[in-house]
């Protein structure tokens, strides 16, 4: 519910819901493929170095290569990541949310040149921080989004064990989801610091306080896994 | 249909189709699109149902991923790259001959009034380029090398390789400044021509005639065109941005990104060329003069004649 979405909707009638990544993953995504990228070079230029002169030649040419084609062939060949973004679980996707290929990988490592400006991708944040879906200039341009990768088979939902028990009032998915979610992170909360909380849905748990509420709030959530 | 029953009656479907996308032969793959539109029809079901969030997401899941796994279609692309380059390409230029027209002002504008103004007034060269830069030109280009544009400890493939760095860099920089509306596209066509005409003025003018031109005429057509296409490039994105029509800016722009891109890859080629003809044949001092601008004026021919006439003949089917 708290998650920056965007909805896309498919040939089939459906709409699928991709997560959108900001601008700190994306720093931090980048960052790792910065360093692969100099290591890279720098290898190239220990083994090149034994060529002499020419070996310059070589690690100018490796280093283009590497600095505007790798990211582009990465991301389309892996299926929209580049290694850090692998470790991030970060993916691009057309905004169909269809896996980008040449032409817009192409285009968003291109204008990387102008979202660069006027040092670390000024540029780029703002204008990530300027349209609902992170785009920098090359996304925009490129018809990209940068999303997180939907986990494969997600971990049984840790919701701590209680009796379960419907909500007085039908709820919205994303309603729904709130409740869960916050019950799946009830563990990290201070026990007191979760009875505030749950204490706060005064629909759901009426004038129940403490103990009552938490309790409440775990029974809803319960039965909202499907635990009737 | 309560959602365990509706579970329990997909369950397995969902388990196949999970383990397909995860690469096992769970079923014959001519299923795919059936088996797909299933699972796209039980997400719409579990959602206009209302159950729980974890179903929802779980087939919100399947669903992105067999969307995936069916639309990333894997076409043969070495066929469209030819295509590409024996009538796209040239067919796109003449396309936006507008701007490739105003690039190729703003660039060869200001060098060639420079080359003419340094004939008459050697000094202004002093405004332009630092005492530092006009040593190096004229360490380059000494009648007495053997290898011209080139310092004499360097080699070819040393030479090859820092061209391609720079070059092509100073095309992607000219292409992608043209995001801010057009500025830094004109902005680095202007500069490039006021540099490049700069230092043929100025070379010209101290009668290194001979070795300055023997070594620019070769790689000159396909690195100036490249630069001018490159600020073409970037004016189309430039005009989707002040200009977008009857489109909003951003779907304006994805729509010029489109072409603007196909003429940055032309422009690649152009300029990996020229660096290699920059690189292998322009230095060397071995053939004369006049073969060397022979050489130089038939690329300008072939290349002009290319952007003018190369894939009419496709442009009527």
């Amino acid at each position: 519910m708290l998650d920056t979405t965007r909805r896309v909707a498919t040939p089939e009638g459906i709409e699928l819901t991709l997560r959108l990544a900001g601008p700190v993953p994306r720093a931090l995504a980048w960052s790792v493929d910065f360093l692969l990228r100099a290591a890279l070079v720098l290898l190239v230029g220990m083994l090149a170095s034994r060529l002499g002169k020419a070996g310059w030649g070589v690690i100018l040419i490796v280093a283009f290569f590497v600095e505007w084609l790798l990211p582009a062939w990465f991301e389309t060949a892996w299926g929209g990541q580049t290694p850090g973004k692998r470790l991030f679980r970060l993916v691009v996707l057309n905004d169909d949310g269809t896996p980008v290929r040449w032409p817009g990988a192409l285009t968003r490592n291109l204008l990387r040149a102008a979202d660069f400006l006027p040092f670390l991708y000024g540029v780029g944040l703002l204008s990530m921080l300027m349209n609902r879906d992170f785009k920098r200039l090359g996304d925009l341009a490129a018809g990209t989004v940068v999303v997180y990768q939907g986990e494969k088979a997600e971990a049984a939902r840790a919701i701590p064990q209680a009796a379960p028990q419907p909500p007085p009032l039908s709820l919205s998915p994303e309603e729904q989801r709130a409740v869960l979610e916050l019950a799946e992170r009830s563990s990290t909360f201070t026990r007191e610091r979760f009875e505030e909380l749950a204490e706060l849905p005064t629909p759901l748990v009426g004038r129940a306080v403490r103990e009552a509420a938490t309790n409440r709030i775990l029974g809803i959530a319960n039965y909202l896994a499907g635990r009737q | 249909m309560k959602q365990m029953p509706f579970e329990a009656a997909h369950a397995r479907e969902w388990d196949e189709f999970e383990a397909f996308l995860d690469k096992k032969k769970s079923f014959d793959p001519a299923e795919m699109p059936a088996r797909f539109r299933r699972i796209s029809q039980s997400l719409a079901l579990a959602a206009e149902r209302h159950y729980s969030a974890d179903l929802v997401d779980r087939l919100n899941r399947l669903a992105l991923r067999g969307h995936h796994a069916l639309y990333a279609n894997q076409r043969r692309e070495s066929q469209q790259i030819l295509d590409f380059v024996l009538a796209g390409f040239p067919r796109l230029v003449r396309e936006e001959w507008r701007l490739v027209l105003a690039a190729a002002l703003l660039f060869f504008g200001p060098l060639l009034l420079l080359i003419a103004v340094l004939q008459a007034f050697p000094d202004f060269v002093h405004y332009l380029l630092s005492p530092q830069q006009i040593a190096s030109f004229h360490e380059m280009y000494d009648p007495a090398n053997r290898r011209l544009g080139m310092r004499e400890a360097d080699t070819s493939m040393a030479m090859f390789g820092f061209y391609i760095w720079n070059n092509v860099r100073i095309g992607f920089q000219t292409f992608a400044g043209g995001l801010a509306a057009g500025v830094g596209s004109a902005y680095f066509l202007g500069a490039n021509g006021v540099i490049i005409g700069a230092v043929a003025g100025y070379l010209t003018q101290v009668g290194y005639t001979e070795t300055f031109w023997s070594f620019v005429a070769g790689h000159s057509s396909l690195e100036l065109l490249a630069i001018v296409l490159s600020g073409a490039a970037g004016f189309k994105l430039g005009m989707a941005v002040i200009a977008p029509g009857n489109r909003s800016r951003r779907a304006a722009l994805v729509a010029a990104a489109r072409p603007a891109v196909r003429i940055m890859y032309g422009a690649a080629i152009m300029f990996f060329g020229a660096a290699f003809v920059e690189a292998f044949w322009s230095p060397i001092t071995e053939i004369p003069f006049t073969a060397k601008i022979a050489v130089g004026s038939a690329g300008w021919v072939l290349l002009l004649a290319y952007f003018l006439f190369a894939g009419r003949a496709h442009a009527s089917r």
